[in-house]
């Protein structure tokens, strides 16, 4: 996983580029703590809580520090087996799909 | 090329659904035409002797009006498909004999439970296992009340004549329409091989019974699709009607839903079997011949009630007071009009000749707890009035 | 319900109107891929652009054949094996209507394996998930006609010793006219699958392969389901079009062999009564 200091060439409109930023929502009582957000969130904004649902799972947070580092890439939503988690666009705007 | 062969067999030819008229016919193509004159729209079945016969007749009607007919891989495909189909809005049907009826038995459990309408015809024969392919039986009765795993209820015509297997048939989408249950046609390999004359009448004069649709439309609050009315069948709604329905094999509460409780369990099969049982009196169909004041009462079914009439009506040319019950719907068996006969105090001893070891006698001993002779044969071969004769002068 | 359920009750997921939202959390264990597989048809429902009233999902028996519980569609929970046949039944009568099977890999091709192939040799213009776990989980994890060579079931305990089948391989031979294999790691490519079986006319078979923690993972010494789609993540490679489908059988228990994922067929052939 690259950030963007990390280009081996940059492309030449880098600076008007934005990197799109997500929110997240996470329904914690469907969580069942299978991780597969957590590990494979390529910006690492998610880890477990220090809480527990209501089945003793431990639901994902977004990390400290991590509250812009989503990339809105959707990942942790389309895997999520338990509809528990879900992205919005940063800008207040909502999902389309 | 394939998709020339499949146009030209899709092209529909010009053909009536109801071939009004006198016609001289076999019975398993009476029975088809009754399949067609009820509406049928979708037939998946698999050849078997001696049901054969109405595959083959649908092959074409069924297409030339715009129906769909599909030979299946085996029998176990065949009902689940025309239960698929009838979850889809279809007047669904299939034929078979013995080893297809047993293939059968999961599949006609999950219909009772989600209370899906099918006809199933078993043209009976010589049983069990492969027995004798070509030649007639009687002896899948009680398999066709009990033969699924549990407690459900059934309705079960016995045609005696192609005529009967045209009507019966008709029957049977009429009462598989209006409780919602698997209905069966139990047609002997006899009266599905004869021909005899055959009156169709008038298609406006072919009775129809409809499923009840939900009272509300889609999206108008939530339609349960088993929460029973008053007559405890509930109103049917069909895949691509919009009320996204959800139905399983698995004990379900009025959403549809799995509720696994003994509680929910015991509810709905009781109610399963009361959809019949409680409305018996509405779809039993018999017939009684000199039964009034008679001492012995024969008890008869399919092409053994031909030989029956035949050794009572000589039985009474002789002075016997002999009388003939004939159940046209074997399940329910009119159970009433035993009791009725019973009251009036005169029948002594009741005699039921079948082509089976006596599968319809143990409900008649059950039932009248009178003496009650069985006259039986395993299968193979009608059973003659003499003998019947005989039996009753015994 | 407690202060912090009646909030989280509050959140809905954007996808709920496609779920019987009411009943989940659905009863798949932790780190089973079978809800992933239930998330990407939603989708694919929802991006198909065909009225959600007109699909249709019917599901056979075990625990991928709880599926069809939780989608708000019209949806059939059939018998073991059957689902096809009566999924067959929909789709003749209404073609219409588009028509979703999913089933597990037992349901589909053990007691279901008569009617998989003749629904593939007729072309029926049904949409198949097959949901591959490598072992009967809702009965506690009996080997199946996938499972791997060597791997434990418990009706296998020294391991299995009959050669499992191939699924894109058995489905392309018997006529299925798209086929593709992905895990439930590769959520949009799952998605995109079912998503042109949808659109595509024909018998559409997707493979799945899911983690089964609770039973298959256990018992094999996989870990949690994190680690079988780890397992996924760097055995996998895609091979789009392959067409050498009868060299890519799967071995979980081989650490060495790789598991070829894609898309592999995708042809045009006339579809049964259409």
């Amino acid at each position: 996983m690259t950030s963007a200091g990390n280009l081996v060439r940059k492309p030449m409109d880098l600076d008007q580029a934005g990197v799109a930023e997500g929110r997240v929502h996470v329904i914690n009582e469907r969580c069942k703590e299978c991780s597969y957000c957590i590990v494979y969130c390529p910006a690492e904004v998610l880890v477990y809580s220090e809480e527990i649902n209501s089945k003793g799972y431990h639901y994902p947070i977004v990390a400290e520090g991590k509250e812009s580092a989503c990339v809105l890439c959707k990942f942790c939503d389309l895997i999520c087996p338990e509809f528990a988690i879900y992205t919005t666009d940063a800008g207040g705007e909502g999902e389309e799909t | 090329m394939a998709s020339e062969v499949a146009k030209r067999i899709s092209a529909p030819a010009a053909a009536a659904r109801v071939l009004t008229g006198s016609h001289f016919m076999l019975g398993d193509h009476a029975c088809a035409e009754g399949a067609m004159a009820a509406g049928l729209s979708f037939f998946a079945g698999y050849p078997i002797t001696p049901s054969t016969e109405v595959a083959e007749h649908l092959a074409s009607r069924l297409p030339a009006v715009g129906g769909r007919f599909v030979q299946m891989e085996d029998e176990l495909a065949s009902i689940a498909a025309i239960i698929g189909a009838s979850a889809a809005g279809a007047r669904s049907f299939t034929a078979t004999s013995g080893p297809g009826f047993s293939l059968m038995m999961e599949n006609i459990g999950l219909a009772a439970m989600m209370e899906l309408p099918v006809v199933i015809v078993n043209v009976q024969r010589a049983s069990p296992s492969t027995g004798l392919p070509t030649m007639v039986g009687q002896s899948d009765i009680l398999q066709a009340r009990w033969g699924s795993h549990g407690d459900y209820g059934i309705i079960a015509y016995c045609p005696a004549s192609p005529q009967e297997c045209f009507e019966l048939t008709i029957a049977a989408f009429n009462a598989a329409d209006q409780y919602r249950v698997p209905a069966f046609i139990l047609m002997d390999e006899v009266v599905g091989h004869m021909a005899e004359r055959v009156v169709i009448p008038e298609a406006s004069k072919i009775p129809h019974v409809p499923r009840k649709g939900p009272r509300t439309a889609p999206g108008a609050g939530r339609f349960l699709p088993y929460a029973p009315d008053a007559d405890l069948v509930p109103p049917i709604a069909h895949a691509g009607d919009g009320y996204k329905v959800h139905m399983t094999g698995l004990t379900h509460d009025e959403r549809g839903y799995p509720l696994q409780t003994a509680e929910a369990h015991d509810g709905l099969v009781n109610r399963l079997v009361d959809k019949v049982r409680l409305n018996a009196a509405d779809i039993v169909d018999f017939e009684e011949h000199l039964v009034d004041d008679a001492d012995t009462i024969v008890v008869a079914y399919g092409c053994t009630s031909r030989s029956a009439r035949s050794a009572v009506d000589q039985a009474r040319a002789e002075g016997l007071r002999v009388g003939m019950l004939r159940p046209k719907t074997i399940w329910p068996f009119p159970e009433e009009r035993v009791r009725r006969i019973l009251g009036i105090g005169k029948v002594k001893r009741f005699i039921v000749p079948e082509i089976n070891l006596g599968q319809l006698r143990r409900e008649i001993e059950r039932l009248t707890q009178l003496p009650t002779l069985g006259l039986n044969h395993a299968g193979g071969a009608m059973l003659k009035p003499a003998a019947i004769l005989e039996k009753i002068k015994s | 319900m407690s202060t912090t359920q009646e909030q989280a009750a509050a959140i809905i997921h954007p996808f709920d109107h496609l779920m019987r939202a009411d009943r989940l959390p659905h009863i798949m264990c932790a780190g089973c891929g079978i809800g992933t597989v239930i998330h990407g048809y939603a989708r694919a429902i929802s991006e198909s652009g065909i009225d959600p009233d007109k699909h249709v999902c019917v599901s056979g028996i075990g625990c991928s054949g709880r599926a069809a519980g939780y989608v708000n569609v019209d949806s059939y929970h059939t018998t073991h094996g059957r689902a096809l046949p009566f999924a067959l039944g929909i789709a003749v009568h209404n073609p219409e209507l588009t028509v979703t099977v999913i089933s597990g890999d037992g349901d589909l091709v053990a007691i279901g394996g008569n009617h998989f192939i003749h629904a593939a040799r007729r072309n029926a213009n049904l949409n198949v998930i097959c949901i591959n776990n490598f072992n009967y989980g809702m009965t506690g994890g009996q080997v199946g006609p996938t499972t791997p060579v060597g791997a434990i079931g418990t009706t296998a305990p020294q391991g299995a010793i009959e050669q499992p089948f191939n699924l894109p391989h058995l489905a392309k031979a018997a006529g299925a006219s798209f086929v593709a294999r992905w895990t439930i790691l590769h959520v949009r490519q799952f998605m995109d699958a079912v998503l042109r079986s949808m659109q595509k006319n024909g018998f559409c078979f997707t493979e799945v392969l899911s983690p089964c923690p609770t039973s298959f993972g256990r018992r094999n010494k996989l870990g949690e389901g994190l680690d079988e789609v780890e397992l996924y993540r760097q055995r996998c490679r895609i091979e789009n079009g392959a067409e050498n489908l009868e060299e890519l059988g799967i071995d979980i228990v081989d650490h060495e062999q790789t598991i070829t994922l894609g898309n592999f067929v995708d042809i045009e052939r006339p579809s049964f009564l259409s």
